[in-house]
């Protein structure tokens, strides 16, 4: 499979024949095109790029972290890293028996504060709906958010979850990731906190590297050691 | 136009330019993806001596709200020439000049941004020429699409370009500012290589019409040997120069 990795970047032709396109490729005649700098993979008969760099597109269902950045008598608004701005209905905090007169939005969500949010609907003709209404959702009130490429957050997940997985373990640090490239890292310690924040802006950082899991794991043991 | 009288020697007899470049050879070209911190992509290009920094923006939302457009994105392209870019002081206001080159770059770039995909928002290019020596479009339209490419824009292809043009009954590619003031005819060409198209051509001058497809024959070639440094700017930032 790994010849079957490359660089590419805008432009760049990536395959010839009967493949099928997926995220990030466009097919001009028998070329398949990379739109975007990243790197090119072939599955089976699909052949996609995973970007290294762009901003954060809503996509239905996604877990996003967001800033409340005003809200309205009747919904918030929220800062989700993007070109769109999420909206929070008010009845998805109150409920349905919300009354905009008896209703003061800002004594549940003020300015400022960070949601844990999901997509509920998205589409090209409307900005992205949100919603808290699940389980782990909701107001973050402690921990420190740490900014990403929003492109580099499937790197930081890694495969099932491995790379943040370990990272947690070896920290003990609760980490939310959200889609959108903002992180909110929690920790009991203030060592582990700083440690799981390094280790988060480090795979920002080399997301491209071929070995980054055993970098990650190197540079968390070593800090075990001296501690 | 057309044929002006020149004093200096712009090709001698044995094919020296009077920078002493052959005809068909381009100035020192250096391009860097990145380099500003607040743009979401950039690209800074030396161009032989000129020298232009391109910061890009978005997609982002569009102000004021009724230039937005609920179809697709919209680009927005702004070419600004310093005070200190040239001999004379230049008036940083726009000029009649600066705003035609900002539409004709926009209008450069579009076929190769997909807009299509962000619905109601803008994609801002910021353009400043620190140094001006002749091609200034040409090599704002290279760096303006290494610094989409930075930002992560969605694009069909690359847009690289260069001038080709008429010295001394001779065909050259990259004109440069003497060869720009007296020379025959400058034609800057910007060109997406991986899908052969052309996006810029204009002409000031006078050819034949086998002169016109030599002329356009000799860019494209030039723009090749442009795009190869795009590249390799784009995968030294994003690659190392590990990049294959």
């Amino acid at each position: 499979m790994d010849n079957k990795r490359k660089y590419v970047i805008p432009g760049d032709v990536i395959t010839t024949g009967p493949f099928r396109p997926e995220q990030n490729v466009i097919l001009e005649g028998e070329k398949i095109i990379s739109t975007t700098i990243g790197i090119s993979e072939i599955y089976d008969d699909t052949v996609r790029v995973i970007t290294l760099t762009g901003k954060y597109i809503p996509k239905i269902d996604d877990l996003v972290i967001g800033k409340v950045n005003s809200h309205t008598s009747l919904s918030w608004e929220l800062d989700i890293n993007s070109c769109y701005v999420g909206f929070l209905p008010a009845q998805d905090v109150f409920g349905r028996d919300f009354s905009a007169h008896a209703d003061e939005l800002s004594t549940k969500l003020k300015t400022g504060d960070l949601v844990a949010a999901r997509i509920a609907n998205f589409d090209r003709t409307r900005d992205p709906l949100v919603t808290i209404s699940d389980r782990d959702l909701g107001a973050i009130d402690s921990g420190d958010l740490v900014k990403i490429s929003p492109s580099k957050v499937p790197r930081l997940i890694g495969k099932r979850g491995s790379m943040i997985q370990m990272i947690e373990m070896a920290t003990n640090a609760v980490v939310t990731i959200g889609q959108n490239g903002w992180v909110v890292v929690s920790c009991e310690t203030s060592e582990g906190l700083l440690k799981a924040k390094k280790a988060i802006e480090m795979v920002d950082q080399k997301a491209h590297v071929a070995n980054l899991t055993d970098q990650i794991k190197e540079m968390l043991e070593i800090k075990d050691d001296e501690t | 136009m057309g044929g002006r009288d020149a004093k200096m020697v712009l090709l001698d007899e044995n094919g020296v330019r009077c920078d002493g470049r052959k005809i068909d050879e381009t100035r020192r070209i250096m391009i860097r993806a990145g380099g500003l911190k607040n743009a979401d992509g950039s690209a800074y290009i030396e161009f032989g001596d000129n020298k232009i920094l391109v910061g890009v923006f978005g997609p982002r939302d569009v102000h004021p709200k009724h230039m937005s457009n609920t179809d697709t994105g919209i680009l927005r392209v702004r070419y600004h020439m310093e005070p200190f870019s040239v001999g004379d002081r230049k008036n940083p206001a726009p000029s009649r000049r600066e705003i035609e080159i900002s539409k004709v770059i926009k209008e450069a770039l579009e076929p190769a941004v997909m807009l299509e995909k962000f619905p109601r928002t803008a994609v801002d290019v910021f353009i400043e020429v620190l140094q001006a020596d002749g091609g200034t479009r040409c090599a704002a339209l290279t760096a303006a699409s290494v610094a989409l490419a930075d930002a992560g824009i969605p694009m069909r292809d690359m847009v690289a370009a260069v001038a080709s043009g008429k010295v001394a009954d001779t065909i050259i590619l990259d004109v440069n500012n003497e060869e720009d003031q007296a020379g025959q005819a400058d034609m800057p060409i910007g060109y997406m290589p991986s899908l052969d198209k052309i996006t810029l051509l204009q002409l000031d001058g006078v050819l034949t019409p086998e002169e016109y497809k030599k002329c356009v024959d000799v860019g494209v070639k030039g723009c090749k040997v442009v795009y190869e440094l795009q590249k390799k700017a784009l995968k030294d930032k994003y690659f190392g120069s590990g990049g294959n």
